[in-house]
């Protein structure tokens, strides 16, 4: 169990779903590997059509909907889909997505920031995206998010945790919860992040364009956990030099 | 603004032998995150099967990781089609003897009563291009009208001018479409012999009006066959990146449709067979990964299925082309701009699509975040 943003929850892996084949393995999601939470891109919430149903109807009643922002170019259009996305949804969590272009889709640090302060007021519980960048972290910390979600490499890369030691001092700096967002491309990649301290990981496109969304999902479900275990016990040291006793220790210590 | 023109010239000129082999493609696009221009350039030219089903791969897996198992969808709307221009290849030409029809706003609304009975939630609206005829004021009125039944509406009219396209935004307009026909100037100037459309770069500019003004989308591209169509291809993403490059956080579409006669004798100077199109597609892809890709009911429906694993990321559906072609029954053939190869019904492309592993989506922007 760990608490964030006034829940308790079992699973610390969150789904993104605005990638996926098909909405109705939200619910399969739920049962079957223990997600609990589920990121939704408020730009993609369209009424029912005679082809396409709302996305919200396969959210099961339990399980907590993150509004998504994406899409937004600035703080205002952010504040603004935040607000349609709480008043579609009924859920006040709220992840702020601001990118600065299309190409790297990286996270707008300053329209982020100010989303946030207004947002915070408005009574959401504030999800940014950021990059990892501590300065940052701390003053979202300051200004009451609920938590921080940096990138571990640009979205959609699967490339893992390529900012590592940027990650780093976030997770031993900031005492809000730290969940690892965006290019994170298999398990063994989240169960990392979590072994570095992370306390969620949120995963969108390596769950849903796999071969087996469902499957996937249940993958990086275990990983989360193990590294999760792992991580509370403590990881052994690595060491770059053999550990094997030498006669020249007699000597030193003597 | 055109200086990305002169560049794909340049690029064209100096590359348009240049055949790569097949372990240069290989280099090209298993080691770089990004292509160069001059690759870009290169790849034009490849022609073996093999390669271009290497390339294809490598553009499935692009497409895939961006924008995820999502197809959206739309249909156009054809509320007016006079027309003041004179293009030689088009059978809704001011010259041509005509019915003219132009929608009333009652009209307007039930052909989008209609589209949404049929399951069609993003709409298109076309007009012929008459600034008397098809006012901007008629145009708003209708755009307006639209966002009311649609969640999404976007507009391919005669391009406008900065303001107006703000007004458009501020009502919910969220995309605009805009063919250049061609980017080389002189072979547009002999196609467009006299009208409004015949100012080259006031058209060539008004994606970037639009977006600056506060469109989200732009769908931009040549109509193939009209000009060589390689250095038009080249052109076309080469706009494309100009566009991206100066509007950032826009989303940008490329669109390569082939010309198809349209009841006038006009013969294109160029063909464009599948492989071509196919490989155009997929370049497009491999140098733009994050640029939307859309085809339209021109082409059959086996290829747009098959594109649809590769590169497809909107299409249209259910299309009617005539004007007043949804409420009543037309004769599609006799009236239409141009022919269209793919007419199944929203329910039947839904139906690919799924079977596909894909989810249909006509949602794109939600409503209101512009009225900020
Ligand atoms: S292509 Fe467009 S502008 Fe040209 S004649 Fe046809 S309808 Fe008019």
């Amino acid at each position: 169990m760990f608490e964030i943003g006034g829940k308790k929850l079992k699973s610390r892996l969150f789904v993104g779903t605005g990638k996926l084949p098909d909405y109705s393995l939200i619910e399969k999601m739920y049962y079957e590997a223990g997600i609990e939470v589920f990121a939704v891109a408020v730009r993609r919430i369209g009424p029912n059509t005679k082809h396409t149903k709302n996305v919200l109807e396969y959210i099961p009643k339990g399980a907590t909907i993150m509004v998504n922002t994406s899409g937004a170019q600035d703080h205002k259009e952010a504040v603004k889909i935040a607000m349609i996305g709480r008043e579609l949804t009924d859920s006040d969590w709220v992840k702020v997505e601001i990118e600065k272009d299309t190409k790297y889709l990286f996270p707008d640090s300053f329209e982020t920031l100010k989303a946030c302060e207004i947002l915070v007021k408005e009574g959401f519980k504030v999800f940014p995206y950021i990059y990892p960048d501590l300065n940052l972290a701390k003053e979202l910390e300051q200004i009451g998010v609920e938590a921080v979600m940096p990138l571990g490499s640009p979205i959609g890369t699967n490339k893992g945790i390529g900012c590592e030691v940027l990650l780093k001092p976030i997770i031993n700096e900031i005492k809000i919860p730290v969940i690892i967002d965006a290019g994170i491309g298999r398990p063994s990649h989240a169960a990392q992040a979590m072994e570095m301290g992370a306390d969620a990981v949120l995963i969108n496109t390596a769950i849903a364009t796999s071969a087996d969304p469902l499957k996937m999902a249940i993958a990086f479900a275990k990983a989360v956990e193990a590294g999760r275990l792992a991580f509370e016990v403590g990881l052994l040291k690595e060491y770059e030099y053999a550990q094997a006793s030498s006669p020249l220790e007699d000597f030193i210590s003597g | 603004m055109v200086s990305f023109l002169k560049e794909a010239e340049e690029l064209f000129e100096e590359y348009k032998d240049y055949a790569p082999s097949h372990r240069e493609i290989c280099e090209i696009i298993e080691n770089k995150e990004f292509l160069t221009k001059e690759d870009l350039a290169k790849l034009l030219n490849v022609s073996s099967k093999e390669d271009i089903m290497l390339m294809a791969k490598k553009a499935q897996k692009l497409t895939r990781e961006n924008f995820g198992k999502v197809i959206l969808l739309y249909a156009p709307l054809y509320i007016a089609n006079y027309c003041q221009n004179g293009c030689v290849y088009c059978g809704f030409s001011s010259r041509k003897n005509y019915k003219r029809e132009k929608l009333s706003f009652e009209e307007i609304e039930n052909e989008l009563r209609k589209m949404k009975e049929e399951g069609i939630d993003s709409v298109i609206i076309l007009t012929g291009e008459d600034r008397i005829n098809s006012s901007f004021e008629y145009i708003e009125k209708a755009c307006s009208i639209a966002t009311n039944y649609m969640s999404e509406v976007s507009i391919e009219v005669y391009p406008l001018f900065e303001e107006e396209y703000r007004k458009l935004s501020n009502i919910g307009v969220v995309g605009i479409t805009v063919y250049q026909e061609t980017y080389q100037r002189e072979d547009y100037d002999k196609l467009h012999p006299f009208g409004p459309k015949k100012d080259f770069e006031f058209r060539l500019n008004a994606p970037e009006r639009a977006l600056k003004a506060g469109f989200h989308e732009a769908c931009i591209g040549p109509l193939l066959g009209l000009s060589e169509p390689k250095k038009d291809v080249l052109c076309a993403i080469l706009h494309a990146e100009y566009l991206l490059d100066k509007f950032p956080k826009a989303e940008i579409s490329i669109s390569f449709p082939r010309f198809r006669s349209a009841g006038t004798e006009f013969i294109p100077p160029y063909t464009v067979s599948d492989k071509e199109f196919i490989k155009f597609l997929i370049i497009a892809r491999l140098y733009l990964p994050r640029v939307g890709i859309v085809v339209s009911t021109r082409e059959r429906p086996s290829l747009r299925d098959a594109l649809i694993d590769v590169c497809i990321t909107k299409m249209s559906a259910g299309s009617k082309t005539t004007v007043g072609g949804y409420a009543e029954e037309k004769d599609e053939d006799a009236e239409a701009q141009f022919e269209v190869e793919d007419r199944r019904s929203v329910s039947e492309v839904v139906d690919v699509i799924i079977k596909k592993g894909l989810r249909p989506e006509f949602t794109n922007w939600v409503k209101g975040v512009k009225s900020v």
